[in-house]
């Protein structure tokens, strides 16, 4: 049934007391595919993230992972996923390559392979020339491809990704961009979560949108976009009150609008309106779909 | 999950963990160890020692420097867990990385209380070196108090996971640490004999498994004592093993949501 699926997750719903984290969620991470989860902070990313390694127990629904059901033969999953937390866990007082050895152990690497294994992860992240050097003196872009690299030191199938990027700088980010596609193009299945919506539409075969728990809309980014917002979109600038003016306009004449900070975006080719036309995006999409700002 | 199997490879890379970071702070965490219980065997043998020569019927050095050494494996164990296991879960978010990997919270806990009981054990048998350095005379029985501060660190250890489980807040401890570990560490026939106290503090403290530690290192000095030794031991068995598996319970309730 799961079959070809690293993830699948039907119906999930977790509690915590009073608020529901997940109500009644769906999800499919074809192997070897990259799924973006993007949400604005809430929606329930972290906490999905967090099921999928039996660190939360779902209340309701099934999860399977590398056909292993959870939670019941969790252990036997996570031997095989890498996981990249949203905030950096790495032991500070050790140095690169001893935050590695630890986990070659926790990952139960065989004797023989631990070093080979421990090289190859250093190299991965670019940290060879810094294996000697203490967590606590790595510069933040650093302690993230250590942190990437410790999740890979076991070559797992599955890498689940909680906000890799969040807090960094954009060169940086770039840089850690290039490092996620080159696992995804060597065949390692990712679930990547994440509020960034160009870090979605770069890396993500497909994506779900999440919302206050719940999947909104799944698919390429590209078809997403296409289905949802269509090919363009005019941003028109202006004092509050001509915003007002825009936005009544245009949804008069059945255009779908929405606010972006200093402007309004009137899907669709302009209607005639003055503004700055720019491609429709997956932001347009999630606005529209969910009535919510993003980031 | 509870009730799992304990596997040697999970086992094994929690305490891989701790024996690497142990080697970037060790010196600290054996300085405190060890020169803490050695200043209260050094006031207390020498400033106590000069009004009372023997009590119950020990030198009183020799007392001192053996109840000293449960005073030793309780600051090694119970502390150094309490904080340690906050700081792990709270703090460094340490915890959230093993459990991703496949590790479950029993094979943790277990493995913590293990590398603890190992550096109590070591640590807490340091009073007696100092007490042979000050006129105690060495015994064949005293090569199996390590042994003893392992069990009883053991036990100890988990109280201190467990209770960092059971806390809100980082100054939880100070109520931990002032309304229950200082009596019982008091308490304990460390410093004075229990049978010197009104009966209610003699049956109180008969429930203090830091006095079963006293009392054992004591005997394994200076001479077994038969069945009430064997009584003595199976009390800090017990003690670890209620404890060990409170400190699972109490820590997946923390750990897994």
């Amino acid at each position: 049934m799961s079959q070809g699926l690293a993830i699948r997750l039907r119906g999930v719903v977790k509690r915590y007391g009073a608020i529901t984290a997940v109500g009644g969620f769906d999800l499919d991470v074809p192997e070897g595919t990259c799924v973006g989860l993007l949400g604005p902070n809430g929606a329930g990313k972290t906490t999905t993230m967090k099921m999928l390694t039996a660190q939360a127990i779902a209340d309701e629904g099934e999860i399977t992972v590398l056909g292993h059901v959870l939670p019941e033969d969790s252990k036997a999953a996570r031997a095989e996923c890498g996981v990249v937390p949203q905030l950096d866990n790495l032991d500070v007082t050790l140095t690169a390559e001893q935050n590695l050895l630890v986990f070659a152990h926790l990952y139960r690497i065989g004797r023989h392979e631990r070093r080979a294994a421990i090289d190859w992860a250093l190299d991965l992240a670019n940290l060879t020339e810094r294996r000697a050097t203490r967590v606590d003196k790595l510069s933040g872009g650093m302690r993230r491809r250590l942190l990437i690299a410790r999740a890979l030191v076991h070559r797992p199938r599955l890498l689940l990704l909680d906000e890799p990027t969040v807090g960094l700088d954009p060169q940086v980010r770039q840089e850690l961009w290039a490092l996620i596609d080159g696992l995804r193009s060597e065949g390692t299945s990712i679930l990547m979560s994440t509020h960034y919506i160009e870090e979605a539409q770069r890396l993500a075969d497909t994506v779900t949108i999440m919302s206050h728990g719940r999947e909104v809309a799944t698919g390429p980014p590209a078809a997403l976009v296409a289905e949802h917002a269509g090919a363009q979109a005019v941003e028109v600038y202006g004092p509050p009150a001509r915003l007002s003016e825009v936005e009544a306009a245009a949804r008069a004449s059945g255009a779908r609008t929405r606010r972006t900070g200093t402007s309004i975006s009137v899907l669709g080719d302009g209607h005639g309106l003055e503004g700055e036309r720019r491609p429709a995006n997956l932001e347009d999409v999630f606005v529209l779909l969910t009535g919510e700002e993003i980031a | 999950m509870m009730g799992g199997r304990l596997e040697r490879s999970a086992l094994s890379g929690v305490l891989v963990r701790e024996i690497v970071n142990f080697s970037s702070f060790w010196k600290s965490s054996a300085f405190s160890s060890t020169v803490q219980p050695t200043i209260y065997l050094l006031a207390f043998g020498f400033g106590f020692g000069s009004i009372v020569s023997r009590i119950g019927g020990y030198d009183y050095v020799d007392f001192v420097a053996t109840g000293t050494v449960a005073t030793g494996v309780l600051f090694a164990s119970v502390f150094p867990a309490m904080f340690g296991t906050f700081v792990k879960y709270q703090f460094q978010r340490t915890y959230d990385a093993i459990l991703a990997a496949p590790v479950d919270t029993e094979e943790l806990v277990t493995a913590e209380a293990l590398w603890i009981a190992a550096r109590a054990g070591a640590f807490g048998s340091v009073p007696l070196l100092v007490g042979i350095v000050f006129g105690l005379d060495p015994s064949w029985g005293m090569l199996t108090v390590p042994l003893v501060g392992f069990l009883a660190g053991f036990g100890w250890g988990a109280c201190g996971i467990m209770i960092a489980g059971l806390v809100k807040s980082i100054d939880g401890f100070s109520y931990v640490s002032s309304a229950i570990l200082t009596p019982l560490f008091l308490v304990a026939g460390t410093f004075f004999p229990l049978d010197q106290l009104p009966q209610w503090a003699q049956v109180l403290g008969n429930f203090n498994p830091l006095f079963h530690c006293v009392q054992l290192v004591r005997h394994a000095s200076f001479g077994w004592e038969g069945w009430a030794d064997v009584g003595h031991l199976a009390v800090l068995v017990g003690f670890a093993l209620v404890m060990w598996r409170a400190a699972i319970v109490f820590l997946e309730r923390r750990l897994i949501d």
